[in-house]
């Protein structure tokens, strides 16, 4: 596209009062993906926005995009048959950790294993907002839930080990309150061929306040996050004093020349390292004992499906003798009545 | 030819050829109706397999037939009761005594009636035929898998190709039979293993073996002759309810310049059509095999909402769990096709069998008021044609339109006049065309049917989705809009029957009997209507292929008859639909839940019975 599109946030927000709670993290991303969207040089009318059902499925009446806010769980089917009916559209799914993980995770796990490009941002408050506060497929063992009184019984899923395990050729994480952070995951899901997941950890100021304090608190921000980027070395802390290396195949925090680490032992994070094992030990990290990474944690360049189903219909259609309807139905075995 | 052979000229004559799944009697009875239609019969073809793919050899669960019925005037059905049995075993004997013609000829493979396939038949003694009572027959037995052998023992080939060649013996015996030529099989089988150089020499082999043996034993064997019908001129080929399904889907894509999606899940009976799409790459369908039913059906929902020309296919549990997203495109009003191709149920039900018991589950079961347009095909070939008009409909009505079809269509097989596309009616798609004046849901004041913009073109960014609207398509939920909104969508799908043809009446314009049916029993209807008229009796059938809306004389054509039975394959589903619609009828029914098609014979029966009382 030669023609300079200068467009800012303002041009992908839409006249609809935006109705999430006040305070609600739901805000700040739609901001990010605003930025990120006016940043992308794709032409305004080439977006859609799929969503399924949940509080932050409400999104796509706040684009002024093409959108479609559609039922429950299935939002990545049906934005998988928007990128695969007409691939030159840049693709966003919207979606909760209920609704792509609970209703709609066979959807979810089939569209990353066929690798269709879309940009899935994973809105994850461990709860579910819309229907008022019962736990999730996401929310922690024991937690206090209206549906789980005595506490939940069943260990959560963590999303980017699913995405891992379904083949997922991207992976990135942000917090819904680092703005300028989040849109640089989002420009770069964007970008990226083939099914982006980035989860969002965001807050449910209602019905689970709170609940990623640990991690997303602006203080204490820098040691609790570990913010990863490709080719650079795995380093975090107030002081960039700490970091992560592989000991006995673990990974494990250090302090910086203290006990002999020297700064060339620090891991350098590689996005593209097809093997998952690293980057599965990278999003599994917890505190307290580790930092939570963010960033862009894999992005490994692989077939696309939607791009290899292009192909295989230009294929077909330069060695096919058949190019109509009317040549269809005359071949084959025939027969004339005079 | 020798002089000692009986000919029996027949008008039509029905064959069934049936053994173990494994036999190849599918490909055994498609090549003799290939034949057949090219010798200009009429045909109409029922292939009847067991839900098993390999089921317990020489078991009666495992029988698998193909039922073919050819003549020299129209042919609509595969025949009731078959005038030939080629029976490769003992338990294909048992699973068709009752569809046998009394006095018929039995072919059979005297080497398979042996003890041990007796006893997996589960028959008592060691003689099948009396055992079965079927006493007054001419049972011709053949030793096949014997003189199988003999044809190829020079050749190098194992035990198991051996056998497998059984059924062109079979077939070779049966083109003799009926004094069929070999070379339409012959060129099939040279393209099918043309380049297997050994499995073709031992297939032409095999079914030359036949052929000479029928020839030699000319003697003990009736030769039928069934002279070609008078059939209008043109370009004809055998196709079965699926393909056509398929290729009415792709002619309606390319007449309304649109690209064809297909999501879709694999279930029988309804495969076929996402197959038969899938081979057309080449005419740039975009099929994707989805991970369940629901996949199947909402990526057609985002293609649709993308600018193709979207379908899902499926059979009955497949089509429940479309239900809530079909509701999506309700009241997301965007255009597509959902294609049913209905078994036996409720649950797994009968798989492999035909049934007509999806109707009330696609005209109501959906959440909220959920109004679809339905079209029902009433032969293989005229799916073509309903195909077309469902996606005719649902791009010029921006609605989503449920085509039901069923398993008797989607397998049989009838010859088709191929249509050209010049012919078929236009399809205009309501593509939005000035950006100024675009808004979602403004409607068309007559069809009220809305305007259609996609992604990628410019100013017509919108947004839509599941939750209820106003008029201009912002979120609404004041309770009269919702009233209001309900009412359009009704109307929309009401004022589909300006696009459809009034009711046609087959036989008298009024009288004491109307026979109503719908979808696949017309070919049954029909002949049975038709059989009792030419005996003086004056009846006439009124065939449905416009369920919801019903056409627009439907009351006018009913209240000019004193009785009306409605015929259908399940327990009384579209006449319950029809006592709701035109409550001031009274209606006789007549139902079959077999998963079995009606016979002719059974429904003279009950025409007559009715028109005594
Ligand atoms: C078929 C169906 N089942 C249940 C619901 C009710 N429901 C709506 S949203 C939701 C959960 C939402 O949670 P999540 O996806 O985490 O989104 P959030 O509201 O937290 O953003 C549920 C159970 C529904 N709308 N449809
Ligand atoms: S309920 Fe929670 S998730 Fe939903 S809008 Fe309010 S704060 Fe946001
Ligand atoms: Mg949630």
């Amino acid at each position: 596209m030669p023609e300079t599109l200068n467009y800012t946030l303002k041009d992908f927000k839409s006249e609809n009062e935006v109705r999430w709670c006040p305070g609600c993290g739901d805000h700040a991303v739609l901001n990010g993906i605003q930025k990120a969207m006016a940043n992308l040089g794709i032409r305004h009318e080439d977006f859609a926005v799929i969503s399924g059902i949940g509080c932050s499925s409400r999104f796509p009446y706040y684009m002024s995009t093409f959108g479609f806010h559609t039922i429950h769980g299935r939002a990545a089917a049906i934005a998988s048959g928007v990128k695969c009916a007409n691939p030159k559209l840049t693709v966003w799914e919207i979606t909760g950790d209920g609704d792509a993980l609970a209703i709609g995770g066979n959807h979810f796990i089939h569209c990353i294993r066929r690798n269709i490009d879309l940009n899935i941002i994973l809105f994850n408050n461990k709860i579910y907002g819309l229907t008022k506060g019962q736990y999730s497929p996401t929310t922690d063992r024991g937690f206090v839930t209206k549906t789980s009184p005595m506490g939940t019984i069943e260990d959560p899923f963590v999303p980017g080990r699913l995405v891992l395990g379904a083949g997922g050729t991207f992976f990135a994480r942000c917090v819904d309150n680092n703005l300028k952070h989040s849109q640089e995951v989002f420009e770069e899901a964007a970008k990226f061929k083939g099914t982006s997941v980035v989860e969002v950890l965001q807050n449910c100021v209602i019905f689970n306040d709170g609940i990623h304090e640990a991690i997303s608190d602006p203080k204490t921000r820098e040691e609790h996050q570990i913010f990863l980027k490709h080719g650079e070395p795995m380093i975090f802390g107030n002081d960039r004093d700490k970091g992560l290396i592989l000991d006995k195949g673990k990974l494990r925090v250090v302090k910086i020349s203290e006990g002999g680490v020297k700064p060339e032992d620090i891991l350098i994070h590689d996005t593209t390292d097809e093997d998952g094992f690293l980057h599965q030990s990278l999003i599994s990290m917890k505190l307290p004992d580790f930092p939570v990474a963010m960033g862009v944690i894999r992005a490994v360049p692989s077939k696309v499906y939607d791009q290899a189903m292009e192909e295989q219909i230009a294929e077909a259609k330069s060695k096919s003798r058949i190019s109509s309807v009317d040549q269809l139905l005359s071949s084959g075995n025939t027969w004339t009545v005079e | 030819m020798s002089i000692e052979t009986k000919v029996i000229e027949l008008e039509e004559v029905s064959i069934r050829f049936s053994g173990d799944s494994g036999d190849g009697m599918q490909l055994t009875g498609t090549l003799f109706s290939d034949t057949s239609s090219l010798l200009g019969n009429d045909i109409s073809t029922f292939p009847d397999y067991p839900s098993e793919i390999r089921a317990p050899q020489g078991t009666v669960a495992g029988v698998s037939g193909f039922q073919i019925q050819f003549g020299n005037k129209k042919v609509s059905t595969p025949g009731d009761l078959a005038h030939v049995l080629v029976a490769m075993n003992p338990a294909a004997v048992k699973a068709n005594a009752k569809f046998m013609m009394p006095g018929g000829t039995i072919f059979y493979d005297s080497d398979s009636f042996n003890q041990k396939n007796f006893e997996k038949a589960k028959f008592k003694t060691e003689d099948p035929f009396t055992e079965l009572n079927l006493l007054d027959y001419n049972k011709v037995p053949v030793p096949i898998t014997q003189l199988t052998r003999e044809a190829l023992k020079d050749l190098e080939i194992d035990n198991k190709s051996i056998l497998r060649s059984k059924n062109m013996f079979a077939l070779g015996l049966i083109c003799w039979v009926f004094s069929r030529p070999l070379d339409y099989i012959e060129k099939y089988l040279t393209k099918k293993f043309g380049k297997k150089e050994l499995v073709l020499e031992s297939n032409l082999r095999v079914l030359h073996a036949g052929y000479n043996y029928a020839w030699n034993l000319q003697h003990m064997t009736p030769r039928y002759v069934v002279h070609p019908a008078p059939i209008e001129k043109g370009l004809y080929r055998n196709v079965n309810g699926n393909y056509a399904t398929a290729w009415g889907l792709l002619a309606a894509a390319e007449k309304a310049g649109l690209e064809l999606f297909i999501g879709s899940y694999p279930i029988t009976p309804a495969t076929e059509v996402l197959q038969a799409l899938a081979e057309r790459k080449d005419l740039g369908v975009k099929s994707f095999q989805a991970e369940d039913e629901i996949a199947g059906i909402c990526t057609s929902i985002g293609a649709a909402f993308a600018g193709d020309l979207a379908v899902t296919s499926t059979s009955g549990p497949g089509f429940a769990l479309k239900s809530e997203a079909l509701g999506l495109s309700v009241m997301a009003e965007l255009p597509l096709v959902v294609v049913n191709v209905q078994r036996g149920g409720p649950s797994t039900g009968l798989p492999t069998k035909t049934e007509q018991s999806d109707l009330l589950q696609t005209l109501y079961g959906r959440n909220g008021e959920s109004p679809v347009v339905v079209v029902a095909a009433s032969t293989p070939s005229d799916c073509f044609h309903y195909a077309y008009m469902s996606a005719k409909i649902a791009l010029e009505r921006m609605v989503p339109v449920v085509l039901l079809t069923d398993g008797f269509l989607g397998n049989g097989t009838e010859p088709w006049k191929v249509p050209k596309m010049a012919e078929l009616p236009s399809i205009t798609p309501r593509i939005a065309k000035d950006a100024s004046k675009f808004q979602p849901y403004q409607r068309d004041p007559q069809t009220l049917a809305r305007e259609w913009a996609f992604p990628g073109m410019d100013g017509f960014q919108h947004r839509i989705g599941g939750l209820e609207k106003d008029p201009s398509g912002n979120v609404s939920h004041d309770p009269a809009n919702h009233q209001l909104m309900s009412e359009i969508r009704r109307d929309k799908v009401d004022r589909v029957v300006d696009m459809i043809p009034d009711l046609e009446l087959l036989g008298e314009d009024s009288g004491d009997l109307l026979v109503v049916g719908w979808g696949g029993t017309l070919g049954h209807l029909d002949t049975a209507v038709r059989e009792m008229h030419a005996n003086g009796t004056k009846l006439s059938l009124a065939h449905f292929n416009y369920i919801k809306p019903l056409p627009a004389n439907t009351a006018a054509v009913f209240s000019r008859f004193k009785n009306i039975v409605v015929c259908e394959l399940n327990l009384g589903q579209f006449v319950g639909y029809l006592r709701d619609k035109l409550p001031e009828f009274k209606y006789h029914q007549f139902n079959k839940v077999q998963g079995l098609p009606f016979t002719i014979h059974e429904l003279k029966d009950n025409f007559l019975k009715l028109m005594e009382e």
